[in-house]
């Protein structure tokens, strides 16, 4: 035999023929499933990635305010404001008057320093009467003018790009000389609300988790058609509407619902101290639970489903206690299940709003409640800045989890 | 067909110079939209000939700024909130209106004096009044012996029972300082400084541990019915809805009242401009205004309106207990400011966001 490459019949060496035939078949694999990415791409990453953008960049003022953005780019930092500064400042804002921009300029600067958006729409409204010297005629008009913290703020927002809405996310402002410091310890929420958050969808899960496991477990041990029927009442909640379930919660936990009137008629507690198990952390709890509760049951069900009780009954043959039997044989095979159940409640919780909403009361909001606000009150760059920190902050446990569980190990059905 | 419509209104426009055939009207919907209805677009075509086309949608300022922004605007007057007007107005969507072309009320008081005080902006003209009061169940609470001021709803010691706060630092800072015994003049100078702002926070941790915080608007009604709340902070319409149609036995503390409004305004480009400014100047005259109350909790904005409305629509109950502009309830009212809360609306709620969660 010769050293001779393979080759096919026409003559051509093997491998390359091969090659050809795979880059094929790969190329129609992926015009497959090209439809789908495509969808993918439109329908999810870019929106995301437009959203992200949102939350570093905001051109209201930059774009409103062409004067301001030259004087601050051939003045550094920290330079006081001249006439010339005061001049370009009139400038703008008789251009934003002409072009109706104030409101968005105003909105822009309002999110570095907050008290800002009136000062810039009534002083456009007035600006063509403004004169030289321009300094005095801005401050006559409003002395807010002459604070250097105004200056900062415009020069921060005088760039499209910024870091400002990270800072209002993390409960950070500027300070005159342009660094950052926390804002007084009143106006902190976010970084607080973060923890809060991620520690009580913690709880949630692990609840979900000690309930979930014993009705998977039936679930996958009972005969078919009894596991049938309990299969349907495990997801009939789950059919039934969000909200329909939340209010449900609601007339059954509140002060004068039905749980604390069987308490109270049965004597176990005095009418006067009724429990407080709704509006607050307990209620979030208790409702977040119960709506997650199939996200667990389901992956675990499938996993239990597919363990076959011989290995429990050899490891029981062999002399293992029950415990030793759950602890070493049967909990080590339903980890894939736990892991995906886990991870499904867990996302879910941390995104969650519309319970928290309506039943959490003082200290039962989640960080989604703040997005949503900022979402409701147009303020979409402080939204996308918080969203971001939640997309931060799931694909760092996600990483996390990679390392600890193995995501391989993930097994939703 | 819809093209066609606007350019034979167009031709007739230009035919009679006067008057378009018709205009087209966006409203909000519901008893809403049926109110204004009634009271607006009926008496205008009686008056003038000119069919009023009444279209509706979620929010009128949506679409809008999408018409104006898409240069296609088919919509000749649009029913927005204030905080929509003036952000539309900033942006140049919608035209400015002179105050002083609009007719006096029937008392012969100009235009500009008779709408309350503060409704007027440049684009838009008032034609409601809504309001977030303080509610209670009259059954919690023995004869002779109901709340009746906003400082009532503070006293959990006189007035026994849970609260119900809106999840929200906006209405719910000025009925603080009000209760704390601000004049409703100086609230928003009050809350303009820290101390202030100190003050209604303090105010409101004196009722914190009663306090069940509410988000959305049908929740008040709701809280009252179970039992949950004694007194609760609520938007007047629904307050009345469940009083009046629902037979509850809530009453409204006028006192302290926030109140906010709701107007007219024309879209830059409105196909019957000339037209639309005659309906709005027609719709915002005291009878009108008067009418459209009889069918909707909502006040009339024109202090000259206030003695021109009659019964409930259909029943021979009178309306006017039920606005939150009748005089008698104007007492100890303020009207929420703009200005303060495009300014301070996120700096205060995560303000208060934060007060919510300190324990």
């Amino acid at each position: 035999m010769s050293d001779a490459p393979l080759t096919t019949s026409d003559g051509r060496p093997l491998k390359a023929a091969l090659a050809q035939a795979q880059a094929r078949a790969r190329r129609r694999a992926f015009l497959l499933v090209a439809p789908l990415l495509l969808f993918v791409v439109i329908t999810f990453i870019l929106p995301i990635g437009q959203m992200l953008q949102r939350s570093i960049y905001h051109d209201g003022f930059s774009s409103a305010a062409p004067a301001l953005q030259a004087w601050f780019e051939a003045n550094p930092p920290g330079t006081a404001p001249d006439e010339a500064a005061y001049a370009a400042l009139a400038a703008d804002l008789q251009l934003m008057k002409a072009n109706r921009t104030a409101g968005e300029a105003g909105t822009r600067v309002n999110y570095t320093l907050p008290g800002t958006r009136s000062l810039f729409t009534s002083s456009a409204r007035g600006a063509d009467k403004l004169e030289p010297p321009f300094r005095e005629a801005l401050l006559a008009e409003n002395a807010k003018w002459g604070d250097p913290l105004v200056w900062e703020a415009m020069r921060s927002a005088a760039s499209p790009w910024t870091s400002d809405f990270y800072l209002v996310a993390t409960d950070m402002q500027r300070t005159a000389d342009g660094g950052v410091e926390r804002v007084p310890e009143k106006e902190r929420i976010y970084l607080k609300l973060f923890g809060t958050t991620f520690m009580l969808s913690a709880v949630i899960t692990g609840v979900c988790l000690l309930l979930a496991f014993p009705i998977a477990h039936l679930l996958a041990t009972l005969p078919a058609s009894r596991a049938n029927l309990l299969m349907i009442l495990v997801l009939l909640p789950f059919w039934t509407s969000l909200l329909v379930r939340t209010s449900s919660w609601i007339v059954l936990l509140q002060g004068q619902g039905v749980v604390n009137n069987v308490l109270v008629s049965a004597r176990l507690v005095d009418d006067g101290a009724r429990w407080q198990m709704i509006y607050n952390m307990t209620g979030t709890i208790i409702v977040m639970t119960h709506i997650l509760l199939p996200f667990m049951v389901l992956p675990l069900y499938s996993v239990m489903r597919t363990i076959k009780p011989a290995y429990a009954r050899a490891a029981r043959s062999l002399g293992a206690t029950s415990w030793t039997t759950f602890r070493r044989i049967y909990l080590p095979q339903t980890l894939p299940g736990i892991a995906a159940g886990a991870l499904l409640v867990f996302i879910l919780a941390v995104g969650y709003y519309i319970t928290p909403a309506l039943v959490g009361g003082a200290d039962g909001q989640l960080f989604s409640n703040l997005i949503q606000f900022h979402m409701s009150k147009s303020n979409w760059s402080v939204a996308a800045a918080l969203a971001g920190m939640l997309l931060a902050g799931v694909l760092v446990l996600y990483w996390l989890y990679d390392r600890l569980v193995g995501i391989d190990k993930l097994k939703l059905g | 067909m819809k093209k066609m419509l606007v350019l034979t209104t167009a031709l007739g426009g230009l035919a009679v110079p006067a008057m378009a055939q018709e205009i087209t009207v966006m409203g909000w919907g519901g008893a809403y939209s049926a109110s204004q209805v009634e009271a607006y677009h009926k008496p205008f075509a009686e008056k003038t000939g000119t069919k009023v086309v009444s279209v509706d949608a979620d929010n009128p300022a949506t679409p809008i700024k999408a018409q104006v922004s898409a240069g296609n605007v088919t919509v000749d007057v649009a029913s927005v909130e204030i905080a929509d007007a003036v952000r539309l107005c900033d942006e140049g969507m919608i035209i400015p209106i002179d105050a002083a072309s609009l007719p006096a009320g029937v008392d012969g008081v100009a235009a500009v004096d008779d709408f309350i005080e503060g409704t007027l902006t440049e684009c838009m003209i008032p034609t409601d009044i809504f309001s977030t009061i303080v509610a209670f169940d009259a059954s919690k609470f023995p004869e002779g012996a109901a709340p009746a001021t906003i400082a009532d709803f503070f006293d959990t010691a006189k007035f026994p029972g849970k609260r119900g706060l809106k999840k929200g630092a906006k209405a719910t800072l000025e009925m603080a300082l009000m209760a704390d015994g601000v004049p409703a003049a100086d609230v928003y100078a009050t809350l303009e400084t820290p101390e202030g702002l100190d003050r209604a926070f303090a105010k409101l941790d004196s009722i914190k541990k009663d306090a069940v915080f509410w988000e959305a608007g049908a929740q008040p009604p709701q809280l009252l019915a179970d039992g949950e709340v004694s007194m609760t902070m609520g938007w007047n319409g629904r307050i009345y809805n469940a009083a009046v149609q629902d037979n509850k036995p809530f009453k409204i503390i006028w006192d302290g009242q926030v109140f906010e409004w709701e107007g007219y305004v024309i879209p830059k480009g409105a196909p019957n401009e000339a037209t639309a400014l005659e309906f709005v100047k027609f719709a915002t005259s005291s009878e009108p205004l008067a009418k459209a109350a009889e069918h909707i909790s909502y006040g009339p904005p024109r202090k000259s309106s206030a003695p021109l409305v009659g019964n409930v629509f259909g029943t021979d109950v009178p309306m006017s207990p039920n606005l939150p502009t009748s005089p008698e309830n104007m007492t100890n009212a303020l009207a929420s400011s703009l200005d303060f809360w495009v300014d301070r609306d996120s700096e205060l709620n995560e303000r208060f966001n934060a007060w919510l969660s300190a324990n």
